[in-house]
């Protein structure tokens, strides 16, 4: 087999747009042109009405019940109480990072290796918006140092700012712009798998234990 | 594999179900850890004020989307290019799996992992890939399982579902290394996370499904509770997300109705652990997106059966169904199995796959639960209709319904096969009455017959009077 690299090699017909115009590509032409054809007359969007959550309750403790339903650990720690918190959590941990100066760990650059990542025990991230109804966190690119740093940590510590939790996934993308940064995340828990048997293992291939910390 | 062009033999679901029961206890065990999920999907979707009413614009959002689908699509295209992203466009599987293997081969990849996509099964990029000398890692546990056995998944979500955890021990223990008897699913999972972690970390590329594109913005969601998905996205140079072109959707708003749907319809989370949002590669990396038709548009022009195009792939259709629980995956011969996919299959290749729609008791269930209002049982009795238009059904099935057409189709025809029937119930030979030909009755007894017709029995009600 030819291993040879040829990046500038020419594409197949029905590949890529990237080079050229992209209105070239007789795939492209021929899937629209067929999905013209085929499709229905036209059907209105639907605006989005009558399935809000109309709980009126504190958000904040049903984040906290929705984190610890999935097998989450979530406390209120107040601002200045982060690094004792993640000390108390963690006290075996040999690496503690953060993503922000903000805590006195070491810094986990945007820019740091693999080997860095993979040698972590604690990664702590800021979380930019948290969700009442599922537990979940959004952490945006700039939060979380490489991409790949809150899924290859050994555990992981998110910081929330309580006044920055919504009731549901509706009021979730309201407040988000979620094409702002080029990856963005909701983590809803620790890294979990049930392929086996349907037995809930946690720490399946990302970090095994998450723990949510409200300032 | 299975799925792929190469075998065409029509697959006979009822043979391949009965090879499935034949063990009585791991068919019992099925059953019910499927009917566990359904009720855990049950429990949390009671919990949520409006379930009925975010299902309705789940399904009303897929019908404005694919009667719009065009012009999505290039919205969709003109939004990710913008972003960085390179759009191809394969019109068939083989386009697909063509396309995957120029962009690694012109990058001089040899490893590869994968996080699950149904789209790439159904194209059998796998072992296209691998004949052309590529490792292809499957990332998700159960779909790692299922390859190293050398199987197809059988469920949508839980792809190893079939399998017991005596089976994996066994199965780790000649591939991992483990000791000989662990069965304990911690510890297995343990072993494999270990194995994979070393296979992300190496891997030249990274292939991942989609769960929902964005046509606003041109970006990717994708769903996972391990994080195999960004796993491998995150630390492997190139990622090539596959994706049927039904996935679109047109806005971010939109995510909020099918997410909370999704998760809770599909295992009963309220929400996936990592739900992934792509927009741009991260500098020095490249995204690429493949929008796959592969069938889609010819599926799109059949009124009665375009609505499967909405599915989300959350699996509660196969949970739910009494056929699926009692008869496993593999007895449908294709991906996805299950009511769903005894309704698309059909579409794709019907001389194939003509017994799956016979593969139903018609209850109903599936489109009771199914999160996006597929019409799934009204499209199997359709499909079976179309199947004995064609003639896909067996002789003895055209036979009997030629028959029982012909009775029913004169009132005194079927007065007299009725008393026919009533007497020969009672009198004739049970060797004969279970010969071959009676099918049904190979698991079950023929009730016993009534001494007369309830037209009869109204008749002499009504001449008391």
């Amino acid at each position: 087999m030819n291993r040879k690299r040829r990046h500038n090699a020419p594409r197949s017909a029905g590949s890529g747009a990237q080079e050229g115009s992209p209105n070239g590509y007789p795939a492209r032409k021929a899937i629209l042109e067929a999905v013209r054809r085929a499709k229905p007359p036209a059907v209105p969007l639907p605006s989005i009405t009558g399935v809000r959550d109309p709980d009126s309750g504190d958000p904040v403790s049903r984040f906290m019940a929705s984190v610890q339903a999935a097998a989450a650990d979530v406390q209120i720690v107040g601002t200045g109480g982060v690094e004792a918190a993640v000390r108390e959590r963690y006290p075996e941990a040999g690496s503690i990072a953060a993503t922000v100066p903000a805590w006195s760990f070491d810094w986990m650059a945007a820019g740091a290796d693999v080997q860095t990542m993979a040698r972590l025990d604690v990664l702590v991230c800021p979380g930019e918006l948290g969700v009442a109804e599922n537990g979940a966190v959004w952490l945006g690119e700039s939060a979380m140092g490489p991409r790949a740093a809150p899924f290859l940590t050994q555990h992981l510590v998110l910081v929330l700012d309580r006044s920055a939790i919504v009731a549901d996934m509706h009021a979730a993308y309201d407040r988000l712009d979620v094409a702002r940064e080029g990856y963005g995340v909701f983590v809803a828990g620790p890294s979990k798998t049930a392929d086996i048997e349907q037995m809930l293992v946690i720490g399946a291939h990302g970090p095994r234990s998450l723990t949510v910390l409200l300032t | 594999m299975h799925d792929a062009a190469q075998n065409a033999a029509p697959v006979d679901h009822a043979g391949r179900a009965a090879r499935f029961i034949a063990d009585g206890e791991q068919t019992a065990w099925h059953d019910s850890v499927l009917w566990r999920i359904r009720e855990k999907r049950d429990a949390v979707s009671e919990g949520v004020e409006g379930w009925e009413r975010l299902r309705d614009l789940a399904s009303q959002i897929k019908e404005h989307t694919l009667s719009k689908l065009d012009e999505y699509l290039i919205e969709f295209e003109k939004c990710a290019t913008a972003n960085g992203v390179q759009v191809h466009w394969a019109e068939d599987a083989e386009a697909h799996n063509r396309i995957v293997h120029d962009l690694l081969e012109a990058r001089d990849v040899r490893r590869v992992v994968k996080s699950k996509s149904m789209l790439t099964e159904e194209c059998g990029l796998n072992p296209y890939l691998e004949a052309r000398g590529l490792e292809v890692v499957d990332t998700d546990l159960g779909e790692r399982i299922v390859q190293l056995r050398g199987e197809p998944p059988s469920h949508l979500v839980a792809p190893a579902i079939h399998i017991r955890r005596e089976e994996i021990s066994v199965l780790f223990h000649e591939e991992l290394g483990t000791p000989a008897g662990s069965s304990d699913p911690q510890f297995l999972a343990g072993a494999m996370r270990r194995d994979l972690r070393a296979r992300f970390l190496s891997a030249d590329a990274a292939i991942t499904g989609v769960n929902f594109a964005v046509a606003s913005t041109g970006g990717l969601v994708v769903v996972t509770n391990e994080g195999n998905a960004d796993l491998g996205v995150h630390l492997a140079p190139v990622h090539i997300a596959c994706m049927g072109i039904e996935k679109l959707i047109p806005k971010p708003e939109h995510l909020g109705v099918f997410l909370r749907l999704l998760s809770r319809s599909a295992t009963g989370q309220p929400l996936s652990i990592y739900t992934s949002h792509f927009h741009r590669p991260a500098p020095g990396r490249e995204l690429h997106i493949v929008l796959v038709d592969n069938g889609r548009t010819r599926h799109l022009a059949r009124e009665d059966f375009r609505a499967s195009l909405k599915c989300i792939r959350c699996g509660a259709c196969l949970n739910t169904c009494p056929v699926y629980r009692r008869s496993g995956g593999h007895s449908y011969g294709a991906t996805p199995s299950g009511p769903i996919g005894a309704i698309l299959a059909p579409g794709r290749d019907m001389e194939k796959y003509a017994t799956l729609p016979f593969a139903s008791s018609l209850c109903g269930s599936c489109s009771d639960v199914c999160p996006v209002k597929i019409d799934i049982h009204a499209q199997l009795y359709r499909w079976r209709q179309v199947a004995a238009r064609e003639g896909h059904i067996s002789r003895g099935k055209r036979l009997g319904m030629h028959m029982a057409g012909w009775i029913t189709r004169r009132p005194a025809r079927y007065r007299l096969a009725g008393r026919l029937a009533r007497s020969l119930l009672r009198y004739a030979p049970r060797r004969l009455l279970y010969g071959r030909w009676n099918v049904w009755g190979r698991a079950r007894d023929i009730p016993e017959p009534p001494a007369r017709s309830f037209g009869e029995w109204y008749a002499a009600e009504q001449g008391k009077k």
